[in-house]
C-alpha cells in the first residue's frame, strides 16, 4: 500500500486516492494544432525513476496532488497541491 | 520404536490432556501441544503422503516450513487441506486427516507412483500430455486424472460460514517475531516511550527458548523469558498472528487467528482479523529457518530437522524416538544433540567436519552424546520409518562421501545450517546477499524504516542475538525521538564457535540415491540437476519447472539447497544463480479474510432515492444501475411481468403521461464568475450565451475526441449552473471537472460541487403532463408561454401538509411534452405522493427503467449504451451540435482522418423484415451473404415499440450510418444463439422527427 502524504490530511493509503497520470504533461491551449494535441494525449514519456504523478484524494479532501514516486523503488518523497492558488493560501502566501 | 511423552519436561499442561480424532482414531494429547507433537507423542509415525509419489510422510519440522505433516482438518464446510500439522494448537475435539492417500495414510494404493516414479520426474507432464498433436484438449482431460492421482488436500465446497474481520492498526514501530529478540527489542521500545505492537505466529511467546535449557544473559532461559513477557504491559502483543506481507510504504499484513484453536468457539466472534498495520518504523525479528542436508531417503518418516527434535524435546516434552542420529555440518545443532541424550535418548551426533568445536564437543559427550566427526549420513533404511542409517565419510570439498557403515536408529536430526527468514524484506523488493562466511543469504540492502534483527542478520548466539536487537530497536527510538537510549549495546556479531563447512547434499559414486530438496513438492536433487541439463539454467525456470519452493512452501525449506545444487551443475556460484522471488503471503491466509464483512449484502454500499420506498411499497421492481436501485417496472396489478408492463408502461406515457424518477442522474453545480467559460471549454456546444432559468443539451469529449458524456446544463444565475449528466458518469464527471480546475485551468474562478444528493427528482412525460402538472402545482405557470421547451420556472408544489418549493424545467427524454421535476431530497417522498396522485388522476402512472428505454429507442435519443468510449460525435449523429467558432476539449484530435471516416459505423434504427422476428443486444450487423468476422456494425438497444407499429426495433451501429444504408436491408447475427435475422435500416429520427409532440 502506497502511503502518500497529502497536505491536507496527512499521511493517507493509496486506496483513498485516484490515479489521475503524469503530471509532467503540459496541456496546449484549446485552439492550438492537432500535433500539439497528438503529443500531449499520445506521447508520453514512461520514465525509470523519480517521476511526477498526479493524484486525486477521491475519498479524502478532493484535492489534486501533484506527487513525486520512484517509479522503480515506489518511494514517495513529496507531494503538493497540483493548483498553486491551494498552495499559496494554505501556506500562508507561498505558492 | 517411535515417538513418545517424556516423564517430564517441556510447557505442556500434564493435567489437561485433550481428546482429538486423527484419521478416525481417537488420540490423546495435553493442552499446549501442537498436532504434531501429540501425533509423536502417540507414536504415530505416517501422517500423510507425498504429492506425487505417495511416499510416506512423518513429521519433519516444527514450524511453518513443514513440508512432511500436511494435513486436512475440520469437517462440512470448515474442512480446511493443506494445514502444517506444526501449526495447528491442539484443542479438545480436533479433527485432522492426513492427505493425498486412498483408503489411507496407513495403506495407500497410490504408493504404487514412487515405484514409478522415474517417470514422473521434473517435466513430465508437459512432456507426456502436452505438446505437438495434444493440445490444450488433451491437457485438460489428463489434468483432471492427474490432480485426482497427484492432488493436493480437497476444500469445501460450500462457502465459508465463517466471518472475518478487517483492522486498521498504527504504531510507532512493529516488531515482527517474539523470540529472544523481538522481545527484548520490544520492551526496550515500549519502555522508551514508543508505541508498539508483537506479532507473533505461534501461541507461545520465547521461539526457541521456550523450554529450553539454555543460559540467557546469564540466567535460566525459563527465568528470562518470564521475565521479559511480564515486561511487556505497555507493549500491544498479538499472538497467533503472522505478519504474511510487507508492503509499500511498510504496510504491513497481518493476519491473526481468533478461534481456530478453541474446541467452542462463539459463533459471533471472528474466526480471524487481517489487520493492516501502518507502523512508522518496523523491525523484522523473525529469526532463521533451519534448512535440512539432502541424501539418500532423507523424507522418511522419523527424518526431521535438527532443530525441530529440540523444540519437541525442550517445549512439548516429546521425545521423536529412543535412538536418534544428528547429522550437520555447523555449530547449531548440538544443542539439540544435548536436549536429546538430557531426555534419555541415545544420541549419536555425525559432524561433518574433521575438527569439531572444542567446547561443545566437551560438552555434548559429558552429556553422552556419542560425537563422529567428519562422518555424513548416506541413506536412511526402513520405508514407513527409519531403522537404520548408512553412514560414511566425506572424500572431497563437497559432498562427496564413501559409504562405511550402518548405524541402528528411529530417528535422525539433520541441520545444513540455518537461512535467516528473510522472505518479509523480501517483498519489498531487496535482493538478499550470500554471505560465504556463514553459508546462507543474509538481507540485502533494506528499505527505509525497515530493519531486522537477531537471526534474520545472521545472528546465531542467544546474548549476540538479544545485544543485537537492543541496539536495533534503539535505532528506532533515535529515528522517531532523537533521543538515543542509555541501555542499548551496540551491535554484536555472533557466529559460531567454529565456522560452518557448507553441506547441501551427500553424494556417493555409483550409488542411486533418492534425496528430496522440497519434500512437499516431491522434488528430488536428480530434478534439480536434470532441469540444468535440459537448459532450465534461470532459478526462476528451475522453480517452474521443477516445482521446488512453490506454493505453501514459499522456499522455505528447500530453496537454498535447490539454488546451490543448480549452481554446481552450472559449475557457477551460488550468488551469480541468484535466489527466487519471495512472495507474500508467507504462510496461506483464508481468502475470507480479504474480504472481511464485505460479503453478500455487504459487498457494496446501495443507493436508494428518496422515493424508492414509495416505488418499492406500491409494488415496483428494481434494477441496479451502479450503485443505484432504480424502479426497472411498476407492475399494474401483483404478478404482472416485466414484458408486458413496460409496454404497457410505454404505451401509457405516449396516450395520457407517466412519471419515474430520475434521482439518479448527476448533478454538478458549477458556480463562479467564470462559469459559463468553463463550461464552453468542455462541452462542444456553447453555453455563454444561454440566458439565465432556460436549460441545454451539451455532449462533451474526451481529450482525444471521442464522446465522454452528455447532459442538459441548467443556469440559474449569470454565474450559477446545474450540470446533469448520467447516472454512470457522475462520478467521473466530478472528478474530470475537479481535475480540470486543479490542474489544467487553475486561473478559472470556478467552484464545482456534487449535489447528486440535495436534489430528488421527478420526469412527468406524456400529452397530459401539463394538466397533471397544473394539478399538482400550487403556484407556477406551466403553460407554453409561462414555460417554454427548455425553461425553468421556480414554482410550489402542494402536497399533504402544506407546500414545497420545486424547480420545473421543461426537459424531454421520451420525445414527448415533458416536465423534469426537482425538489429538495428530504422533500422527495412528498413530491412523489404529491405528483402520482395528480398523474394517476390524469390516466396516468409511474413508469420503469424499461419503458423509459423503450421510449429514447423510439425517439433515437442516445445514451451509455452508445456513448461507449469508442465513438465520436458524428458516430452518434451528433455532428451538428459542435460549434465551429469555440475551441473545446476534444476537437483538436477529433479531426483526425480516421474520426472523420464517413464510413464509421453511425447510430440508426433497425427492424426487421419479417414481422415478429427479433434479436439481441451485442449481436453483429452484416452485409447480406456475408455473415462473418466482426460485421459492419452492432446493436445496442432492443424494444418492442408500441408508437411505431408496435413491432420489434432496435437501436445500433452500421458503417456509413442511415445515410448509406436508409431503406436496405442488412442482417444481425447472434452466432452464440445461433440467430440471423433480415433487418431493414431506417433513420433514427423516425418518432416525431419535427419533434412536434415535445414542443407541443
Amino acid at each position: 500500500m502506497l502511503r502518500i502524504p497529502c497536505p491536507f490530511c496527512g499521511p493517507r493509503d493509496h486506496a483513498e486516492f485516484s490515479y489521475e497520470g503524469d503530471a509532467s504533461v503540459t496541456y496546449p491551449p484549446l485552439d492550438a494544432p492537432e500535433e500539439a494535441w497528438f503529443e500531449a494525449v499520445f506521447l508520453r514519456e514512461n520514465p525509470r525513476g523519480p517521476a511526477e504523478e498526479l493524484w486525486h484524494h477521491l475519498y479524502g479532501c478532493r484535492a489534486h496532488l501533484i506527487v513525486e514516486r520512484d517509479t522503480l523503488t515506489h518511494e514517495i518523497t513529496g507531494a503538493r497541491f497540483a493548483n498553486p492558488a491551494i498552495r499559496a493560501a494554505l501556506s500562508g502566501g507561498e505558492a | 520404536m517411535s515417538g513418545y511423552r517424556l516423564r517430564e519436561g517441556g510447557t505442556v499442561d500434564r493435567a489437561r490432556p485433550l481428546r482429538f480424532d486423527w484419521d478416525g482414531l481417537t488420540l490423546t494429547g495435553l493442552a499446549g501441544d501442537t498436532l504434531a507433537s501429540a501425533l509423536l507423542a502417540n507414536g504415530v509415525r505416517v501422517v500423510g503422503r507425498s504429492f506425487k509419489y505417495h511416499r510416506p510422510r512423518g513429521v519433519m519440522s516444527a514450524g511453518p516450513e513443514e513440508g512432511g505433516a500436511i494435513v486436512t482438518t475440520g469437517r462440512h464446510a470448515r474442512r480446511v487441506p493443506n494445514e502444517k500439522a506444526t501449526g495447528i494448537e491442539l484443542f479438545d475435539g480436533l479433527k485432522a486427516e492426513g492427505q493425498n492417500a486412498w483408503p489411507g495414510v496407513r495403506f495407500d494404493i497410490g504408493e504404487v507412483n514412487d515405484l514409478l516414479s522415474r517417470f514422473f520426474a521434473a517435466g513430465f507432464y508437459y512432456k507426456t500430455f502436452m505438446g505437438p498433436g495434444r493440445g490444450t484438449w488433451a491437457w485438460m482431460q489428463f489434468e483432471k486424472l492427474i490432480r485426482r492421482a497427484a492432488g493436493m488436500g480437497t476444500a469445501s465446497r460450500d462457502p465459508d460460514p465463517d466471518h472475518y474481520d478487517i483492522a486498521h492498526d498504527f504504531c510507532d514501530l512493529l516488531v515482527v517475531g517474539a523470540g529472544p529478540a523481538g522481545l527484548a527489542a520490544a520492551r526496550l521500545a515500549a519502555e522508551e516511550g514508543l508505541d508498539v505492537m508483537l506479532v507473533e505466529q505461534d501461541f507461545g511467546l520465547g521461539g526457541r527458548l521456550i523450554g529450553s535449557a539454555e543460559t540467557v544473559e546469564g540466567r535460566a532461559a525459563p527465568e528470562w523469558l518470564g521475565a521479559a513477557c511480564k515486561s511487556l504491559e505497555r507493549v500491544r502483543v498479538l499472538k497467533r498472528a503472522t505478519a504474511f506481507g510487507l508492503y509499500d510504504g511498510n504496510v504491513v499484513g497481518v493476519y491473526q487467528r481468533l478461534t481456530d484453536h478453541l474446541a467452542n468457539p462463539d459463533p459471533q466472534a471472528p474466526r480471524g482479523v487481517l489487520r493492516i498495520v501502518r507502523p512508522r518504523r518496523v523491525l523484522l525479528a523473525t529469526g532463521a529457518i533451519e534448512r535440512p542436508v539432502a541424501f539418500g531417503n532423507n523424507d522418511r518418516p522419523g527424518v526431521m530437522l535438527a532443530g525441530a527434535m529440540e523444540t519437541y524435546v525442550n517445549r512439548f516434552g516429546v521425545a521423536p524416538g529412543s535412538r536418534a542420529v544428528v547429522a550437520t555440518c555447523h555449530d547449531g545443532a548440538y544443542p539439540a544433540a544435548l536436549a536429546l541424550a538430557r531426555a534419555g535418548v541415545s544420541t549419536t551426533l555425525l559432524d561433518a567436519r574433521e575438527v569439531p568445536p572444542q567446547q561443545l564437543a566437551a560438552e555434548a559427550e559429558a552429556e553422552g552424546v556419542r560425537l563422529m566427526a567428519g562422518f555424513v549420513p548416506i541413506e536412511a533404511r526402513g520405508r514407513r520409518g527409519v531403522r537404520a542409517l548408512q553412514i560414511g565419510r566425506l572424500t572431497g570439498r563437497g559432498g562427496e562421501a564413501r559409504s562405511e557403515r550402518e548405524l541402528g536408529c528411529d530417528c535422525v536430526g539433520v541441520s545444513g545450517g540455518w537461512s535467516p527468514a528473510v522472505h518479509l524484506v523480501s517483498h519489498r523488493g531487496p535482493k538478499p546477499a550470500w554471505s560465504d562466511e556463514l553459508a546462507c543469504f543474509l538481507p540485502g540492502a533494506t528499505p527505509a524504516g525497515v530493519a531486522l534483527a537477531g537471526a534474520a542478520r545472521g545472528i546465531w548466539q542467544t546474548d549476540a542475538v538479544i545485544a543485537n536487537a537492543r541496539a536495533a530497536a534503539a535505532e528506532a527510538v533515535e529515528a522517531l525521538t532523537s533521543r538515543r537510549p542509555k541501555a542499548a549495546a551496540p551491535a554484536a556479531s555472533g557466529g559460531w564457535e567454529a565456522p560452518i563447512r557448507p553441506l547441501w547434499e551427500v553424494t556417493v559414486e555409483g550409488l542411486k540415491l533418492k534425496s528430496f530438496v522440497d519434500p512437499q513438492h516431491d522434488v528430488t536433487t536428480a530434478d534439480v540437476r536434470q532441469a540444468a541439463r535440459e537448459g532450465y539454467a534461470s532459478v526462476e525456470h528451475m522453480k517452474r519447472y521443477t516445482t521446488l519452493g512453490m506454493a505453501t512452501d514459499q522456499g522455505k525449506v528447500g530453496n537454498v539447497i535447490g539454488l546451490a545444487l543448480l549452481a554446481d551443475a552450472l559449475g557457477q556460484s551460488v550468488p551469480e544463480t541468484g535466489l527466487t522471488t519471495f512472495r507474500p503471503p508467507f504462510t496461506p491466509v483464508p481468502i475470507g479474510a480479504f474480504a472481511g464483512r464485505a460479503r453478500g449484502h455487504h459487498w457494496q454500499p446501495e443507493r436508494r432515492t428518496p422515493m424508492h420506498d414509495a416505488q418499492a411499497d406500491a409494488g415496483a421492481a428494481f434494477i441496479d444501475a451502479g450503485l443505484w436501485k432504480r424502479a426497472w417496472w411498476h407492475p399494474a396489478h401483483p404478478g404482472e411481468d416485466l414484458n408486458t408492463a413496460y409496454v404497457r408502461e410505454a404505451r401509457m406515457v405516449r396516450e395520457t403521461c407517466g412519471m419515474v424518477d430520475v434521482t439518479t442522474l448527476g448533478k454538478i453545480a458549477v458556480q463562479g464568475p467564470d462559469a459559463a467559460e468553463f463550461l464552453d471549454r468542455i462541452y462542444v456546444n456553447g453555453f455563454a450565451r444561454l440566458p439565465v432559468m432556460k436549460c441545454r443539451y451539451g455532449v462533451n469529449l474526451r481529450d482525444d475526441g471521442v464522446v465522454m458524456d452528455d447532459g442538459v446544463t441548467w443556469r440559474l444565475a449569470e454565474d450559477e449552473f446545474l450540470v446533469t449528466c448520467t447516472t454512470a458518469n457522475a462520478a467521473k464527471m466530478m472528478a474530470w471537472f475537479e481535475n480540470l480546475l486543479a490542474f489544467r485551468w487553475p486561473a478559472l474562478r470556478v467552484h464545482v460541487a456534487s449535489a447528486t444528493d440535495q436534489w430528488a427528482g421527478v420526469a412527468v412525460a406524456g400529452p397530459r403532463a401539463r394538466a397533471a402538472l397544473g394539478r399538482a402545482l400550487a403556484a407556477g405557470d406551466v403553460s407554453n408561454e409561462g414555460l417554454p421547451f427548455m425553461g425553468i420556472i421556480h414554482a410550489r408544489l402542494r402536497v399533504a401538509d402544506g407546500e414545497i418549493p420545486v424547480m420545473v424545467a421543461r426537459i424531454s427524454f421520451s420525445g414527448e411534452l415533458a416536465f423534469e421535476v426537482y425538489a429538495p431530497a428530504g422533500f422527495g417522498p412528498a413530491m412523489w405522493a404529491a405528483l402520482i396522485e395528480a398523474v394517476r388522476a390524469e390516466g396516468g402512472g409511474p413508469y420503469g427503467m424499461e419503458a423509459l428505454g423503450a421510449l429514447r429507442i423510439e425517439k433515437g435519443h442516445v445514451t451509455g449504451a452508445e456513448l461507449d468510449g469508442r465513438t465520436t460525435l458524428g458516430d452518434c449523429g451528433l455532428g451538428r451540435m459542435a460549434s465551429k467558432t469555440k475551441p473545446y476539449i476534444g476537437k483538436a484530435l477529433s479531426g483526425r482522418p480516421e474520426m472523420a471516416r464517413p464510413d464509421r459505423p453511425q447510430v440508426a434504427h433497425f427492424m426487421p423484415v419479417t414481422e415478429g422476428e427479433t434479436f439481441s443486444i451485442g449481436a453483429i450487423v452484416c452485409r447480406e451473404g456475408e455473415v462473418r468476422g466482426h460485421g459492419i456494425g452492432w446493436i445496442t438497444g432492443v424494444t418492442a415499440a408500441p408508437a411505431l407499429g408496435g413491432g420489434w426495433l432496435g437501436i445500433g451501429f452500421v458503417a456509413g450510418g442511415p445515410a448509406a444504408w436508409e431503406g436496405k436491408t442488412v442482417v444481425i447475427a447472434d452466432p452464440i444463439r445461433g440467430r440471423e435475422t433480415r433487418v431493414r435500416v431506417a433513420s433514427p429520427h423516425q418518432f416525431d422527427p419535427k419533434g412536434e409532440r415535445m414542443h407541443a
